[in-house]
């Protein structure tokens, strides 16, 4: 197989875009699809500084080397989770990457902050495990972020979690979350930053071949508590459905970004509040954090 | 020839001289959702992998996320 731009030797093919890339121009096609997400969606400019939330993982290291590379102001965020050997191996990957990369790195601890581990979250909650992962992960990254005066979060959400987190937001009709499916949410309250996903362009294998290929050192182990993850089961889904028609995915996400969700996020206005508790923002009186945290304090 | 795979890691031997397509097709595994890894390369599907070569098939799924 030859690259699609010199026709050396390829070292990937991108089904879906019938091609094949050495690894030069396919890192040049990668940072180029980074480029492009940002443009079409004026995700940042160079003068703000950008919180880029890492976990470790290929998806979120690969988005900030991207984005060191292309002289973005930023600064790591770390959540702490407390998920035994995982989360103590995961955060010494964003250490070493920010060390060697002269970036600054923010480590905030989930336990600290809602008053116990993830592990403990999900036993004394009726919520499955990421559930109360993901909401705490979305509540602290908006509070660091305003706290530090940074006006951006960017995620490495890619391709493959944004279209199964659309599919299972589609199985269920969920009114709710259709229209706040979007690259780029803009600040819709003074409290809120802006939420960007930067890789939401690139296939989870092409950040993976992005991360193989710069030689990040990444966690490759899962978090355990991801065995079983419904969104887990959509990816598998939507990975065969993919295997016989490349570029499926591609259609399902990017028509619906184009098409459909404009019209979801008319019939989808809703009035926010300060929660009464933290002042952080909410559609409801107290926030879900809030909520979450009293319900870890009773029972934890 | 050696297949590393992950989660767990493991090694299995399986035959070579066949490209990579036919081996993913026996070890019943969706092109699309890994890396092959060929020593510090990344190789395509179509490529010829012999019995002293090693591979690893690395996942690229990751997961969670609510």
């Amino acid at each position: 197989m030859k690259c699609r731009k010199c026709g050396e030797a390829a070292v990937l093919e991108l089904r879906r875009h019938n091609a094949a890339f050495c690894a030069p121009d396919f890192l040049e096609f990668f940072r180029n699809q980074v480029r492009e997400a940002i443009r079409k969606y004026r995700m940042f400019t160079r003068d703000e500084p950008v919180l880029v939330a890492v976990s470790g993982g290929k998806d979120s290291l690969a988005l900030w080397d991207v984005l060191i590379d292309e002289d973005y102001r930023t600064t790591g965020l770390y959540l702490d989770l407390g998920i035994y050997d995982y989360s103590v191996e995961s955060k010494a990957k964003c250490e070493t990457f920010a060390a060697a990369h002269g970036v600054p790195l923010i480590v905030v601890s989930v336990a600290d902050a809602v008053g116990a581990p993830v592990p403990i979250i999900q036993s004394v909650t009726r919520r499955p495990p990421c559930s109360g992962c993901g909401l705490s992960k979305r509540y602290l990254m908006n509070r660091v972020a305003l706290e530090r005066g940074m006006p951006v979060v960017a995620t490495g959400h890619n391709l493959d979690d944004e279209a199964a987190t659309l599919f299972g937001s589609v199985l269920h009709w969920q009114m709710d979350a259709l229209p706040r499916q979007s690259p780029a949410l803009p600040s819709t309250h003074a409290k809120l930053v802006r939420r960007v996903k930067p890789l939401y362009r690139l296939s989870e294998r092409e950040t993976a071949a992005y991360a193989f290929l710069r030689r990040i050192d990444y966690i490759l182990e899962e978090c355990p508590f991801a065995k079983g993850a419904t969104s887990i089961t959509h990816k598998e889904i939507l990975g065969r459905l993919e295997d016989v028609s490349p570029g499926a995915k591609h259609n399902f996400l990017f028509g619906f970004l184009e098409k459909a969700r404009p019209a979801f996020e008319r019939a989808g206005a809703v009035t926010l509040n300060e929660c009464a508790r933290c002042g952080q923002v909410t559609s409801g009186t107290v926030c879900a954090f809030c909520k979450l945290a009293d319900q870890v304090k009773r029972r934890a | 020839m050696k297949v590393i795979l992950r989660n767990p890691r493991r090694e299995i031997e399986v035959a070579g001289g066949r490209r990579v397509k036919d081996v993913l097709r026996a070890l019943d595994i969706v092109p699309e959702t890994v890396l092959v890894i060929r020593g510090d390369d990344l190789i395509t599907a179509d490529q010829v992998v012999r019995d002293d070569d090693v591979i690893e098939l690395r996942p690229v799924m990751s997961g969670g996320g609510a």
